[in-house]
């Protein structure tokens, strides 16, 4: 071996250390962030990171906005997933300029975190441009003959709904039979042993979002899957052997948006978001499935979304501070515990 | 010409000590002067040999014992108990039981079919065997994910042949062997290649049948590259993703593998159970790759005092 190679070796091993210990301050990662934040704001990039079922939406919705004078030109950078991993994964540091989670405490998340402003919700519909309602859906035909939330505790039932603790479709797909056994959460204890019978007998799978698990449901495992409206639509639309029923008591699902303060990009990021509230993009999400907030458009496509008897809301149970920190907080909350001892 | 080539690697493992898998051994023919007498050493004094053993300490350092390091400290979080309590519980049990027991029957499995297809590439002659030779990679190729896919649309909810494997063992024994079909037969091949074939024609001219000849002669043989091909495919198949994702169906208790689990666990915000299957799965991984090598180094020695 000559003695320039012993000194390239030297010198690469030396170089190798120097990274080694340049790495060990914890930089990378920043750095990889910022470099993406940059190419943003040049090339007015908005990154959005939503919760699993709503893409279908945006596919509508992005276009129509590129149309208007403030989205000419504003590329999307789209990143969908389980709401809750998805809000852990932009507090972690992931580069996001718009969110949009399922529920209202992975917004709030960010909002302990610094990055979401506290006046997030200030807007007359309280930051939530769509929602739907929890829904039941089962194999064409409805074999099994449900109805209602008492025919899910039939015996040899399979019930699909993902896991609570990533997902947000979770939450609401267990607050709503909790609302219509407790009363509207005046008798907890009913509406938990109904969840417990739920989750104890009925669930065998957790798949991480709602939309992980309208596959597994539409690959062939269980009985029922419990889901948003919207997502059922979205299935039978596209020609899956599935149909839905809205059960008689049921709850409304609100899917809160958020520009992130942050932002290379506020300007277009709160240009987008407003855009969601206007007549035309309100229109485009009721054609996707998704419940309009805008009174007006609403009215206009009554038919579609049809009015359950008793609809429950969170505000009925108190808010998402309250709900989230006695049914869902790990650990603590009634219905984790429910969960984790059924499925650990 | 193999044999020079042969006695030339040896010598490099007996030196240094590590390498797999175990290089192919010739049974008979060689005569102890070929084997290596001087240490090949002597030309490797001076500054290289710590400059070169550095340079690998920091290599390995970086890419795998301090990633290792860091998970086994992230699974002890919260102390010896946290850990214990991470992994027994029962659906993390049952999740290291099915990939366990799956690895297994895939392993076994692929000795039998892996030998099975090297001996026929190697000594039977059919129209498109280079064909077959090269479609034997393949699941090295191909992203594993798209076996999955592939799979699916044979075996899912609509197969063209009716066969419904999705979200059953079955279904994970099938995406399994798929991926790991190249090990075995890869480590056979070159072996079988290089196996002198007067051995098996002197014991079959003495009246040994050809199961007592394939016992006897061939298979201590194949044996070291059989168990190492064995092994390597075993510890792929108990960290297998993108093969079962689809197919696997992940239902606690039934089909969810431990990788699926610990994915699960860390899109629930549960970092210290999945650290703490993760370490487990390693120790398992690092457990059959040890014994293995024992048994390989076994059969070697025996081999060699053989002669």
């Amino acid at each position: 071996m000559s003695r320039h190679t012993r000194l390239a070796l030297a010198a690469a091993a030396t170089v190798g250390a120097l990274v080694m210990t340049a790495c060990g301050g914890g930089g990378a990662s920043d750095t990889v962030g910022g470099d993406a934040q940059n190419a943003g704001a040049k090339t007015g990039t908005i990154n959005l990171y939503a919760y699993a079922v709503p893409k279908v939406g945006y596919d509508k919705v992005i276009p129509a906005f590129n149309k208007t004078e403030a989205g000419k030109g504003v590329q999307f950078q789209q990143s969908y997933g389980a709401s809750g991993d998805q809000s852990r994964k932009v507090e972690a540091g992931a580069t996001a300029d718009f969110v949009n989670f399922s529920v209202e405490p992975d917004i709030t998340r960010l909002v302990d975190a610094g990055l979401v402003a506290k006046d997030w919700n200030a807007n007359q519909y309280k930051g939530i441009p769509f929602g739907s309602v929890v829904t039941i859906v089962v194999r064409k035909g409805n074999p099994k003959g449900i109805k209602d939330w008492d025919d899910l505790l039939k015996p040899g039932v399979e019930i699909v709904t993902p896991n609570p603790f990533s997902s947000g479709s979770a939450k609401w797909n267990l607050l709503a039979p909790y609302a219509a056994k407790s009363d509207g959460g005046k008798n907890p204890q009913a509406g938990l042993d109904y969840i417990e019978k739920l989750v104890t007998g009925h669930v065998k799978v957790q798949p991480k979002s709602g939309r992980e698990a309208t596959e597994t449901f539409l690959q062939g495992t269980g009985d029922v899957l419990l889901s948003y409206e919207n997502e059922a639509l979205f299935a039978e639309r596209s020609g899956d052997p599935v149909e839905h029923v809205t059960p008689p008591t049921t709850f409304k699902i609100e899917n809160p948006t958020a520009v992130l303060t942050k932002s290379k990009n506020y300007a277009k990021a709160k240009a987008f978001n407003d855009f969601l509230f206007t007549p035309e993009a309100q229109k485009l999400w009721a054609q996707a499935g998704f419940r309009p907030v805008d009174p007006t458009v609403a009215k206009e496509f009554a038919a579609d979304f049809p009015q359950p008897t008793k609809l429950w809301t969170i505000d009925d149970l108190g808010g998402w501070k309250t709900v989230d920190g006695t049914l869902f907080k790990k650990e603590t909350g009634a219905i984790a515990l429910i969960y984790d001892k059924a499925t650990s | 010409m193999t044999t020079t080539t042969n006695h030339a690697r040896r010598g490099d493992t007996s030196t240094e000590g590590s390498s797999l898998p175990p290089r192919p051994h010739l049974p008979l023919g060689d005569g102890a002067d070929s084997l290596p007498a001087a240490p090949p050493s002597s030309r490797r004094t001076g500054v290289a040999r710590p400059l070169g053993v550095g340079l690998v300490g920091l290599w390995l350092s970086v890419l795998v014992l301090l990633p290792l390091a860091a998970l086994t400290v992230t699974s002890l979080g919260e102390g010896i108990g946290g850990f214990w309590h991470a992994v027994s519980a029962p659906v993390a049990l049952a999740s290291l039981r099915v990939t366990v027991l799956v690895a297994a029957i895939v392993a076994v499995v692929n000795a039998v079919m892996g030998t099975l297809i090297a001996w026929v590439l190697v000594r039977d002659d059919f129209p498109g065997k280079r064909i077959v030779n090269a479609l034997i990679d393949l699941p090295f190729a191909l992203p594993t994910i798209v076996a999955s896919i592939v799979l699916l649309s044979l075996y899912g909810p609509n197969s063209p042949i009716h066969i419904h494997l999705n979200a059953t063992q079955p279904g994970l024994l099938v995406a399994l062997a798929f991926v790991t079909l190249p090990f075995v037969v890869r480590s056979v091949q070159p072996v079988l290649i290089e196996v002198d074939r007067e051995v098996e024609e002197a014991a079959a001219s003495l009246g040994a049948s050809n199961w007592t000849t394939f016992r006897r002669v061939v298979l201590p043989t194949l044996a070291p590259a059989v168990i190492s091909g064995t092994g390597l495919a075993f510890a792929r198949a108990i960290g297998e993703y993108g093969s079962v994702v689809l197919i696997g169906g992940n239902i606690p208790r039934k089909t969810q593998v431990a990788s699926q689990y610990i994915q699960q666990q860390i899109e629930i915000d549960r970092p210290l159970n999945a650290a703490a299957v993760s370490v487990v799965l390693l120790a398992i991984a690092f457990v059959t790759l040890f014994v293995l090598r024992l048994f390989a180094g076994r059969s070697l020695r025996r081999e060699e005092d053989a002669q």
